[in-house]
């Protein structure tokens, strides 16, 4: 691990004069890096594969707004330093959106769930072998410009959808998964004030620039999460496919939520992960879905839509029809649910 | 709640001090207000220099210095000399290193030691009362056989006591998701979930009392 300053603040106006020393480029890319759970950020420092040269610790302002689980009117505000643990316990959250609890109680382990921030959750870093692994020179998320090394490589992993020719690293995440479909809002604090972002619009597909993953400026911050729930959102769950039961990446997951009426569907929504280089709304799906009698004639011509555009890699063929299989076992089991 | 009572009394034949010069009993003493500001521009001008830390170890003070990128896992056994939590992969994938901070299991590996200054941390060395009883998930394992080379099982007993007393105990499905955290290369799986099964009936019982 390379030193670094370490700075512990106890306000997001401190936290964020602390990280602004350099303030240009990506948030992944600033050079003081804010500390949360850490789980992400000391384990790819311990890899070099990240390098900060001052690490900003803002566990302090848990006890702001930053650390708590709010209702507002139209749903719930989650602050981006509740940690992963208590927002999956969390009892309205496993009422009002099944999808949402599930979504980070099938990720990582307790003792990661209960470190981990919901901030950072969504923040974390591909699980790339090539990424990870700094001896392999040809990474263009690590090293812009040198190749990608999973492409020709060992990428049995790596993603069917929204790849580019300079990466198909997948995005790990579940609880991103669900903020996809619910159509989430992330409030941020900056050096530049404060602003208000769709959570589709926080990751960046790879493209030309694999190493910008998302749109937060250096020494931004994510502050809360803003969710918008409907009663019918009841009927939701996340459905997590993978090599082992427990404390396992998704190689397929699927977080659906399900508006039913008179046998058939009246609204849904759908994000998949495990497949894509970002948290990945299924809209062409929805869109198949809508008006549609329940059962599997919809929830198969949905799925096919959901990875019409999907392209395999050597290794990877299987996460097409896995996929699929995942999101009509999704959306049986929603459609199912007693509410 | 009483496990929490035993670890903060510890006992008294592990707790001993590490010989390292940086290492000092202290009663409670006040950090000077501008303390940590101090250290951060000591540290600004070199990054190396150790950092002054209050640490809160199984109820006991510590002060320590230690430079900015040691591990809560990495200043206990090498610093403290409780060598009772584990170092398994360093990456956070195998729970060898667990540990309690404020009540709450964590992974002391990816936890840095400075961002746990003041904050009550309990290791497997905190966990059995000062008159040498072991606590009872320390026992369950014992009665239960729940290991066998006992490398993973300081980290084991951490999060058993934990998964128990954060009501993730309820089943045996539950045990195994709850406990998944924590790897067994002898996949004493099954020994373990009896361990946690005995010892959460034990732990339910003193609570009452």
């Amino acid at each position: 691990m390379q030193p670094f300053v370490f700075e512990r603040v106890d306000s997001p106006a401190a936290a964020v004069r602390a990280a602004a020393g350099a303030r240009s480029g990506s948030a992944t890319q600033n050079p003081v890096q804010y500390l949360a759970g850490g789980t992400t950020l000391l384990d790819l420092m311990k890899l070099d594969v990240m390098r900060p040269q001052g690490v900003v610790d803002i566990n302090a302002l848990d006890v702001t707004p930053l650390g708590r689980i709010e209702a507002t009117r139209a749903g719930m505000r989650l602050g981006a330093l509740v940690r992963m643990a208590d927002a999956a316990d969390n009892p309205s959250i496993r009422r009002d959106c099944p999808m949402i609890a599930q979504s980070l109680k099938l990720a990582a382990s307790q003792q990661i769930r209960n470190m981990a921030s919901l901030g950072g959750n969504v923040l974390q870093r591909t699980r790339c072998p090539y990424f990870r692994d700094v001896s392999y020179s040809e990474c263009n998320k690590r090293n812009p410009g040198s190749g990608c090394a999973a492409m020709n490589g060992f990428n049995r992993d790596h993603a069917v959808l929204g790849a580019s020719p300079q990466c198909i690293a997948t995005y790990p995440g579940d609880f991103a998964q669900a903020l996809m479909a619910l159509d989430a809002t992330v409030q941020t604090i900056g050096p530049d004030g404060g602003r208000a972002l769709r959570f589709a619009g926080l990751h960046r597909p790879p493209g030309d620039t694999p190493d910008v993953e998302t749109t937060l400026r250096a020494g931004e911050m994510i502050a809360s999460f803003e969710v918008a729930l409907a009663p019918w959102m009841r009927r939701s769950l996340y459905l997590k496919i993978r090599d082992r039961e427990s404390y396992e990446f998704a190689l397929a997951s699927a977080g659906v939520a399900l508006d039913l009426r008179d046998g058939r569907v009246a609204d849904a929504r759908i994000a998949l992960g495990g497949i894509a280089t970002v948290p990945w709304r299924a809209r062409a799906a929805e869109d198949a879905l809508r008006g549609q009698p329940v059962g599997d004639a919809a929830f198969e011509e949905a799925a096919d839509r959901a990875f019409a555009e999907a392209r395999a890699a050597t290794h990877n063929a299987f996460k097409v029809p896995l996929g699929k299989q995942t999101l009509i076992r999704a959306l049986r089991d929603a459609a199912a649910l007693e509410i | 709640m009483t496990d929490r009572a035993d670890s903060r009394t510890g006992s008294s034949r592990r707790h001993f001090l590490a010989a390292g010069a940086s290492t000092v009993a202290a009663p409670a003493f006040a950090r000077a207000p501008d303390a940590g500001l101090r250290d951060a521009r000591a540290q600004a001008i070199d990054p190396r220099a150790p950092v002054p830390l209050t640490l809160d170890i199984n109820g006991r003070e510590q002060r320590v210095a230690l430079d900015a990128r040691t591990t809560l896992l990495d200043a206990l056994r090498e610093h403290l000399g409780l060598t009772g939590t584990k170092k398994g992969c360093d990456h956070g994938q195998c729970g060898a290193c667990t540990v309690l901070v404020e009540d709450r299991r964590v992974l002391s590996c990816l936890t840095l030691a400075a961002s746990v200054e003041n904050r009550p941390v309990t290791t497997i060395e905190g966990l059995a009362k000062q008159n040498g009883e072991l606590h009872p998930m320390q026992q369950a394992f014992i009665d239960q056989d729940a290991f066998q080379c006992g490398y993973c099982t300081p980290g084991q007993i951490m999060s058993a006591v934990a998964c128990v007393n954060e009501g993730h105990a309820n089943s045996d499905a539950d045990i195994r998701e709850y406990m998944s955290g924590n790897l067994c290369r002898c996949a004493a799986y099954p020994n373990i979930v009896a361990a946690v099964n005995q010892a959460k009936v034990v732990m339910k019982t003193a609570m009452k009392d």
